[in-house]
This record gives structure tokens, sequence and C-alpha cells, in this order.
């Protein structure tokens, strides 16, 4: 199903995030961050180590609930719900998915990766699931490379070929939205051209928030930029402005490696 | 941090005053030859022109070497990118510069048929107007470019001067319409060459602001 925005063939906001604060126990984490996410666009969560850009990405599927003593006060709203309010965080996470820094494919075969969700998720005929497998994998552009070894330990992939696995396995559950938080830091520079080229195709149908510490990476594939500074959300805007011309001098002084 | 990257920089910024020093050179050498009718020393303003041409292979390998190497953003791109159009507008300064002195070479053994007044003055204000365009792009002064920009009125209106003496002169005497014209020449191409000073203080206020307005 295509998401709202392309439905409607123009740019909306897919979250609106509100005046969140975040604090892990007593140390403050985000600072009053406000901030709409435009549908079916890539956005790029920039700055330096620990200024809260990974732990934004985490709040919009609420995968900070894992975390002990974490408490977010404000409100992030995905397609004008409140998704820290009432509602279901299995549903929420299928809606948004996520990929991490290192490939975390599970110890089973390549096709059971992409299978586990749709069957938790209750598809239970093997005809629909061969069907989202194959999508998937094609989609993650990896079909062609796994197609005769679907039986075969995902371990027994390539580190490139495993976090490519690791997107099929985010969309087999249909996302609307995929969080990716330095998808290609452990990988090298052909598998990373390839998810770039990957990510830059998914937007046509998914919303994508990416964190990444290679700012090339997102100048060449963001439609927007965000630049984060110790909680702070410094400076939002299209990618081109935030890097040709940006307002803010903290986020000059960072991307021109004139930090501290 | 990034020193290699700070030192490029300041590289890039010398070698632009360098090449506008030439520039400047270059037009004082044409004005005095044109003025004294020294066949040497317009000769020497002609050859001085590949002087000019080498600075800008120079720099535009450097600029090149820093996208390459170093992909600069921001501020430092605009830099860049401005250094890369603002050179090909200073060359085309020294080839104007060299193209007077062949009109210099012609006249050399003429007598003029007015006391050059006019034309020193556009020289000097040209020059003015190439020099604090460079410095503003050093300085990222953009209140010394808007200057350079508005400035150019200065040389338009002296242009306009020399032309309607030599129409004046060329009315009173037939004669004199040859060299009226190789003067009108040499005129249209210091007015030019204030064009070329606008179109790099445009440059810097880009450098500066991250907004190119054609004038």
């Amino acid at each position: 199903m295509a998401p709202a925005g392309a439905r409607q063939g123009k740019v909306m906001k897919k979250f609106e995030i509100l005046n969140t604060d975040l604090w892990y126990n007593d140390f403050k984490a985000l600072h009053s961050v406000s901030m709409d996410i435009e549908a079916n666009q890539i956005t790029a969560f920039i700055g330096p180590s620990g200024c809260g850009k990974s732990t934004l990405i985490k709040t919009l599927n609420r995968m900070n609930d894992l975390i002990e003593g974490c408490k977010v006060k404000g409100s992030i709203l995905l397609d004008g719900e409140d998704i820290y309010g009432n509602i279901d965080v299995n549903l929420l996470r299928k809606r948004v998915g996520m990929v991490f820094q290192k490939p975390n494919p599970f110890p089973m075969s390549i096709y059971d990766n992409i299978a586990f969700g749709p069957r938790t998720h209750g598809v239970k005929s093997r005809y629909r699931l061969d069907e989202i497998v194959e999508k998937s994998l094609r989609d993650a552009a990896i079909w062609e490379e796994t197609k005769d070894r679907l039986k075969k330990s995902a371990l027994s992939l390539s580190g490139g070929q495993q976090q490519r696995l690791c997107i099929a396995r985010a969309l087999s559950v249909e996302p609307e939205v995929l969080l990716m938080d330095e998808p290609t830091s452990a990988l090298d520079p052909i598998s990373t051209a390839k998810i770039e080229d990957l990510v830059t195709e998914l937007k046509e149908q998914y919303t994508v928030v990416i964190v990444t510490h290679n700012m090339q990476q997102a100048t060449r594939i963001s439609d927007k930029t965000a630049f984060f500074l110790l909680g702070e959300m410094v400076e939002y805007g299209d990618t081109q402005q935030v890097f040709s011309n940006p307002r803010e001098k903290r986020c000059e002084d960072y991307i021109t490696g004139r930090f501290g | 941090m990034r020193n290699v990257f700070r030192e490029q920089l300041k590289l890039l910024k010398d070698m632009m005053i360098e090449m506008g020093a030439l520039v400047e050179k270059a037009i004082a050498l044409a004005i005095e030859a044109l003025e004294k009718q020294d066949t040497s020393l317009a000769k020497k303003a002609v050859a001085f022109d590949a002087k000019i041409d080498q600075k800008e292979k120079d720099i535009e390998a450097l600029c090149l070497k820093l996208l390459l190497q170093q992909q600069p953003v921001a501020k430092d791109l605009r830099t860049v990118s401005s250094a890369l159009k603002m050179i090909t507008d200073i060359e085309r300064i020294g080839d104007q510069a060299a193209d007077i002195s062949e009109i210099t070479l012609y006249l050399a053994d003429t007598t003029y048929i007015n006391r050059l007044e006019h034309i020193p003055k556009m020289a000097e204000a040209t020059a003015k107007m190439v020099t604090e365009s460079i410095d503003a792009f050093v300085k990222k002064d953009l209140d010394l470019a808007k200057a350079v920009i508005e400035y150019d009125d200065v040389v338009d209106d002296l242009f306009i001067t020399v032309r309607r003496d030599l129409i004046e002169l060329t009315r009173a005497d037939g004669n004199n319409g040859e060299q009226a014209m190789d003067l009108l020449m040499v005129a249209k191409y210091f007015e030019r060459i204030g064009d070329h000073a606008v179109n790099i203080a445009e440059w810097v206020v880009f450098s500066i602001t991250g907004k190119h307005d054609k004038g």
C-alpha cells in the first residue's frame, strides 16, 4: 500500500515532533526538539557523537521504551496520531521499521529472516510468504544474489549483503517509514553505494530517516538535513541549503570541520 | 582541525592576490605604454598576459584539487567555487590589457589628436576596481564588494565622455576619424575591464552571502 503522501501526490508531514524532551534518568538527552518529517523524503540527522540524533530516531518507533530510565515528554505525531499516546507499539513498529549500524541477521535461513516478521503478524500462507520474501529481497536489491540460496544461513552472507538482507527484513512487513541508524558505517564503499542507491529508490514508496556520520552521504542522498548539537536541533532545512549556505554558525563550524 | 585544508585555502587566497596584482600591473603597463607611445613597453605589456594565463591555470588546478581532496561545504565551497568563476574574469582583463597594447603599437608613429585625459582616468578607476574586488574576496568584505559594483558607474561615465570628445574631434576634422576609432576601442576595452571587475565583485558577494545577483 502506498503511503498517504504518495496517494495525495504532494509533500505532507509524516511525523510531527513537538517540543520533545527526553531523559535517560537524570541526563537530559533531547531539549525541546520540534520538527516535521515529510513523507516520501529522505531526512538525514547529522551531528557529533552524543548530540542526540540516534536518540531522536529511536523515539520515532519507541525503541527507547526498551531502555530503563528513559522518559519522553512532548508529543510525536505519526500521520496526526500521538505515538506516545494509547497505541499498539507492535503495530507502530510494523509501520515504522528500523535498520541498525551493524547488520543483525537472525541465525536462521535467508528465507526465514524475511518471513519472520510477516509470520509474527499472522501471515501463514506459504504462497503469500514466498511472494513477500521475493518482493522484499527485490526491493532491497539483493534478490539476484540470494534467490538460489534462500535456505542457506543468513550468516553466510557478506557484511554488505547482510545489511541489505536486514533492509529486506524491515520491508517485509510493509512499513511506511524506514529508520536507518548509520546503516553503512560498517560497510565497504561498494556496499555503501548499493545501499545509497537503494535508499534513493525506496523513497518512492517509503519515508526514510537516516542517521549518518558521513556528511558526503547526507549531501548525496538526503532531501532534508537536520543538525543536532548537545541534544538540541540547531538547524533543519533543505540539504542543499544546509551544506551550501547554513544559517547557523554552529552548523557551519561542524560541517566545515572547524568544530571544537 | 583540517590543517592541510586551512593551509590550502590560505594558499588559494594568496594566489588570488598575486593574480590580482599581475592584472593591476598589466593595466598600468598598458596605460603607460599608450601615454608614452612606448613600443617596447607595449610589447612587454602584450607578453605580460602569459603570466596571467599561467596564474589562472595554477589557481584552477588548486581549486580542483581542493574540491577533489577536501570536498568543501558551506562557506568553503562558496570560496572555492567563487574563485573558479572569478579567475575567468580576471584572465579576460589580462587579455584586454594586451589588446590595448596591440592598439598602442599600431598608434606608435602617429601624433595623438588630443591630450589623453579621460582614458588614463579609466585605467586608474578599473585598476582600483580589480584590486578592491580581490581585497573584498580575501577579507570577506561585503561592503567593499558592493562599492566596486557601484563604482562601475564612474567608468561608464568616463567612457561616455571619451566617446563624446572623439565624436567632436571627428566632426571638426574628418582626418581625425581613423585615430578616433582606435582610441574609442581603447576606451571600450577599459569599459569592459570595469564590467569584468563587477562580475568578480558579484562572485565575491556570492562567496559571502550565498546569493548571486547579476546586476
